[in-house]
């Protein structure tokens, strides 16, 4: 493995977050029947032309600036002609010459260090439509459906340098991509919805060797992990063909999912996309000044939060980049602290039970019922002592489930601590009075048995006994009692 | 520059058409006598000459981001060679 | 009376003294469509049924005492590459043979706002590559004046359509100069407007940088009246200029005192004598009523028709690849998709556009893009720069339409090359986006003769006046078919 290096560089696709289509005015909204959502131009029914979104200029912009990139102020779209049944003209408008934005970058973090990945360009398309087919897959069907609901919708395509070196670089730069893009609401970059959809290509070539070996691109990955695990595949399978004395075949292969492996897509016919000038558009003219407009809508992106975390509010580094994330994670820990100011405990509960409970019901922070002013409001009771750290796990639990107001849940379920000396001391003679072994041990020295009794007491307040003062009484009343 | 019958076939390929031996020797032909009257563009110096893609120099036409209605469900397949569940259905693509 | 011998401006007159109504006025031109159409093939699809149902409509409205265009009520008919809901639009093609859009061209929805009556679609070329209807999937249309149809005249649907009286007027597109080459053959007045300046919305494109839609008329008032309503910015349309559209009928004046023409004299090369020498009376009219005549060097004109010839191509490969049996129009079944593509495509296009498709594929191909593509675009700036230096000094250009008599395609009609060189005076135009207005003037051997004036963009006022001067102050401008003499046909 290590006389070979790995080169891998992706092509990822992105939905933007618009109302409409990128050159017509239907709706982009998912999940609708099949070809409810079509119309002359991007079913591409002869004599239809379209006229381009203003907003997809704007949120491309937006996006190669976040993305570090620098902003063609003259740019155009090209046609990509090839013949596919889910492209409904027989070309697909890009830009081919001139994308809106080239040059730029993003720092990802593997095993501790920080790594620069450059983008080449990042470039407005259209998506075509959706093949569904018969028999399940491409390869078994007799016939497949087109459902074109999706033709037309806008994607930025960004494409990224051969720099990255592991599956595991690959899947770092696709989750700080995907932050960054979520952060500055260009997308809702959902891979498993298809908003957010990535190719790799993958080549591997002698450890100190500079020139790129034969590539392949992999397809089909539906998650950041099996883009990782696709490319891991591929570079121990192109590494096993060299070592057979074999050649890599430049090819695309899909990535199987089921089998783990990745599998030859042969396609025959060695493509060549006649681009040429889109005609019936017309070209982008961008002014500095629109540019800087864009630039200054920019929210705090997540590598600059994540140092504001760590350098502000003291969170490990470690914290700080859980968080910052996902942008819900961050906003909602913002959005705690701002009611509750010690932020090691909100990221303490965030990063405990909230990515557990989220983990554990497979959702997305905006489906929790949990709010930030309701875990902050937990917090204080913790803090005042008014329920245990233990019965706040419960408490949160009900809350993420069921958003109710922590004082609520804790009336409900009479959880409140009893920190009312007068009542423990009635419980704690009792229990000192029903265990006399145990007095006598910890009175002979062993000291340990006090967690004997401890456990009593709270076994007779079913928990909700403040654990501190327990201990305090109850050392105070051994003492006494010796 | 001449186009060789192999050539025409790459192209009848790319252009999606099936060509037959003869006809593939007629368009061979056809194509060549095209393309000889082209070369005269050869005699032509445009160095420093920009190409103009577009006639007239119109620039950023854009459409706001509004909903519009789209196609009436009934019209959408009105014209479908063929058509299953709200789709337009092919052959096998492999 | 011969309603169909009338012009939109006449008929229009009519009905607003209620002399006649939109329903007679279309039967009377149904009933002369019944006459002649058998020997004219203007149409590829008759719509009698909805041309009625929008002529009672017209009526009613007429009745109630609403406002109306002066087109309302007035059969027209368009060619069938313009896209019209709910009636069958083929481009002359097999691929299309069955293709009923669900939606109307814009130029289509501006008429029928305007109370147009549709008569049916007009035959083209297959998808409008040539100039003569010799290539349409069905049949070729017979030029009117050409009795025996041994001469290989160019005709259009659309032209002959308003020579006969099948239509009282109609919309044509124009990629190489068909609007004008066949209005030229037909006697027939034939616009292109300035690209941009009327919406290509739902033309069923071959040459998207190159195609425009322009009326087809009996004289300069009417083309006025059709130039009214469809002129003028379309949302739908990215290319559409949004410019201030005049009242053309106010261009309509007997006056071009001053007004500059240029003479292009390399479009005299390969002009017929005959031709020339109408060209040169033309001169000499212009002359007499004041108009300063004189010649001015267009120096790439030569390199005009390769470089259109390439670009045209170019975009018709690209353009013409949405029809792969997936969605609409013909389908040739077959086991998998890409043989499903092939075969359609091969039974669906005439062989004039699959070549036009090769050689566009061909000169697109990585290799060949800059040596032909680029090359290509960068004569189509010198071609404008040509135009642009002429129009420093002239206000507009005038040439022949058609370079042979009556605009016969040579003498292999079957040579896409001799068809396509049958352009030379009018693709130019088409290159660098101008208006331009094709004029009957006078016959030669009994066949019309067209000439060709050219304006600067959005400037197809300049047309008017000159087209209208010339209207008024000869008799050449209105020839009448041969063919159809005996139908006692008067224009004029
Ligand atoms: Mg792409
Ligand atoms: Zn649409």
């Amino acid at each position: 493995m290590n006389r070979y290096e790995a080169v891998i560089g992706l092509e990822v696709h992105v939905e933007l977050k618009t109302d409409t289509k990128l050159f017509c005015g239907c709706s982009t909204e998912f999940g609708k029947e099949p070809n409810t959502q079509v119309c002359p131009v991007c079913l591409g029914l002869p004599g239809a032309v379209g006229v381009l979104n203003k907003k997809v200029v704007e949120l491309a912009t937006k996006a190669g600036l976040a993305l570090n990139c620098a902003i063609g102020t003259y740019t155009w779209f090209d046609r990509k002609n090839y013949y596919y049944p889910d492209l409904p003209k027989g070309f697909q408008i890009s830009q081919v010459f001139r994308p809106i934005a080239y040059q730029g970058h993003l720092d990802i973090d593997v095993n501790g260090a920080t790594k620069r990945v450059n983008i080449t360009r990042a470039h407005i398309e259209e998506d075509p439509g959706k093949l569904v087919h018969s028999g399940g897959s491409i390869t078994t069907s007799r016939y497949s459906c087109v459902d074109y609901n999706r033709s037309g919708m806008p994607l930025i395509e960004i494409v990224s340098e051969p720099e990255m070196h592991s599956g595991e670089e690959a899947k770092a730069y696709l989750e700080k991509l995907k932050a960054i893009l979520e952060c500055i609401g260009v997308s809702d970059v959902k891979m498993e919805q298809g908003s957010l959809r990535c190719d790799a290509n993958v080549s591997v070539r002698p450890v100190g060797t500079t020139t790129l070996g034969t590539k392949t691109e992999i397809k089909n990955m539906n998650s950041f992990r099996s883009v990782q695990y696709a490319i891991e595949y591929e570079v121990e399978r192109q590494i096993d063909v060299l070592e057979d004395g074999g050649r890599v075949i430049q090819e695309t292969r899909g990535w199987d999912e089921n089998r783990g492996i990745t599998v030859s897509m042969r396609n025959k016919e060695n493509p060549d996309y006649r681009c040429f000038i889109e005609p019936e558009l017309t070209p982008i003219e961008l002014t500095e000044e629109w540019i800087e407009e864009v630039k200054a809508s920019i929210p705090e992106l997540p590598d600059a939060r994540r140092k504001r975390l760590v350098e502000e509010h003291g969170l490990p580094e470690y914290d700080a980049g859980v968080i910052t994330s996902s942008l819900a994670l961050a906003e909602f820990f913002d959005a705690t602290l701002k009611e509750f100011p010690d932020a090691k405990s909100i990221s303490n509960w965030i990063m405990g039970e909230l990515l557990r409970l989220l983990n554990a019901r497979n959702m997305e922070l905006s489906e929790a019922k949990i709010t930030p002013s309701s875990l902050a409001a937990l917090l204080k009771l913790i803090e005042k002592g008014s329920i245990s750290n233990k019965m706040a796990k419960e408490v949160v639990e009900i809350m993420f489930d069921e958003g109710k107001e922590p004082d609520q849940i804790i009336k409900e379920k009479g959880m409140s601590q009893i920190s009312d000396e007068g009542q423990l001391a009635q419980i704690i003679a009792e229990v000192i009075a029903k265990n006399p072994k145990s007095v006598a041990d910890y009175q002979a020295g062993k000291k340990q048995a006090i967690g004997f009794l401890v456990g009593q007491i709270m076994k007779a307040t079913k928990g909700r006994a403040n654990p501190g003062l327990v201990n305090t009484m109850l050392r105070d009343k051994l003492a006494e009692e010796a | 520059m001449k186009i060789t019958e192999q050539n025409v076939e790459q192209v009848a390929l790319f252009s999606r058409l099936e060509l037959t031996e003869e006809d593939k020797a007629v368009y061979t032909e056809s194509l060549n006598t095209i393309l000889d009257y082209l070369d005269m563009l050869d005699k032509l110096d445009t160095n420093n000459i920009e190409p103009a893609a577009h006639v007239l120099s119109f620039k950023n036409v854009f459409r706001e981001d509004k909903l519009q209605s789209s196609l009436a469900k009934e019209l959408v397949l009105v014209n479908a060679p063929e058509e299953e569940a709200g789709c337009f259905k092919v052959p096998r693509i492999v | 009376m011969r309603l169909y011998n009338l012009s939109v401006f006449q008929l229009s007159e009519l009905m607003e003294k209620k002399e006649i109504s939109s329903e007679e006025l279309t039967n009377a031109y149904l009933e002369r469509i019944s006459q002649v159409e058998s020997e004219t093939k203007v149409f590829v699809t008759l719509s009698k049924e909805t041309a009625l149902t929008q002529a009672r409509n017209v009526d009613q409205k007429r009745a109630r005492g609403e406002e109306l265009s002066p087109l309302a009520g007035i059969p027209m008919a368009m060619d069938d590459n313009i896209c019209t809901e709910g009636i069958k639009t083929t481009c002359a093609s097999k691929i299309l043979y069955n293709f009923i859009p669900p939606y109307d061209a814009t130029v289509a929805e501006r008429l029928k706002g305007a109370g147009a009556i549709l008569m049916g679609k007009c035959n083209i070329d297959e998808f409008g590559m040539g100039s003569s209807t010799e290539n349409s999937a069905f049949y070729p249309t017979q030029n009117p004046f050409d009795a025996e149809a041994a001469q290989g005249c160019i005709s259009g649907g659309s032209a002959a359509a308003v020579a006969v009286g099948e239509a009282a007027f109609t919309l044509g597109s124009d990629t190489s100069g068909f609007i004008r080459q066949s209005a030229a053959s037909c006697g027939v007045i034939g616009l292109k407007p300035t690209y941009g300046h009327v919406s290509r919305f739902g033309l069923i494109s071959t040459a998207s940088s190159l195609d425009q839609i322009g009326p087809i008329t009996q004289d300069m008032t009417d083309l006025a009246l059709v130039l009214n309503t469809i002129c003028g910015h379309d949302v739908k349309d990215a290319t559409s200029a949004s410019v201030d559209v005049p009242d053309f009928t106010k261009s309509l004046v007997n006056e071009v005192k001053g007004l500059r023409i240029g003479l292009p004299k390399e479009y005299e090369s390969g002009v017929e004598p005959q031709v020339a020498a109408k060209l040169q009376e033309a001169i000499s009219k212009l002359e007499e009523l004041g108009a300063i005549c004189e010649e001015v060097a267009m120096p790439h004109t030569e390199y005009a028709a390769p470089a259109h010839y390439i670009i045209s191509s170019a975009e018709a490969s690209s353009n013409l690849a949405r029809f792969d049996g997936v969605r609409h129009g013909l389908r040739v079944e077959a086991e998998d998709v890409s043989s499903m593509f092939k075969k359609t495509r091969s039974q669906g296009f005439g062989a004039e556009v699959k070549k036009r498709i090769m050689l566009g594929t061909h000169v697109l191909s990585t290799g060949n893009y800059d040596t032909y593509y680029v090359k290509a675009l960068k004569v189509r700036s010198l071609i404008k720069q040509d135009f642009d230096r002429a129009f420093e000094k002239f206000d507009c250009l005038l040439t022949p339409t058609n370079p042979t008599t009556a605009g016969k395609t040579g003498k292999n009609p079957n040579d896409s090359l001799a068809m396509h060189l049958s352009g030379v005076c009018t693709l130019p135009v088409n290159l660098a986006g101008l208006p331009a207005l094709s004029l009957p003037f006078g016959m030669v051997d009994g066949m019309p003769v067209g000439l060709q004036l050219i304006a600067r963009h959005f400037e197809e006022e300049t047309l008017l006046r000159v087209g209208y001067t010339l209207e008024q102050s000869t008799n050449q401008t209105r020839p009448k078919p041969g063919l159809f003499l005996k139908y006692n046909i008067h224009r004029g």
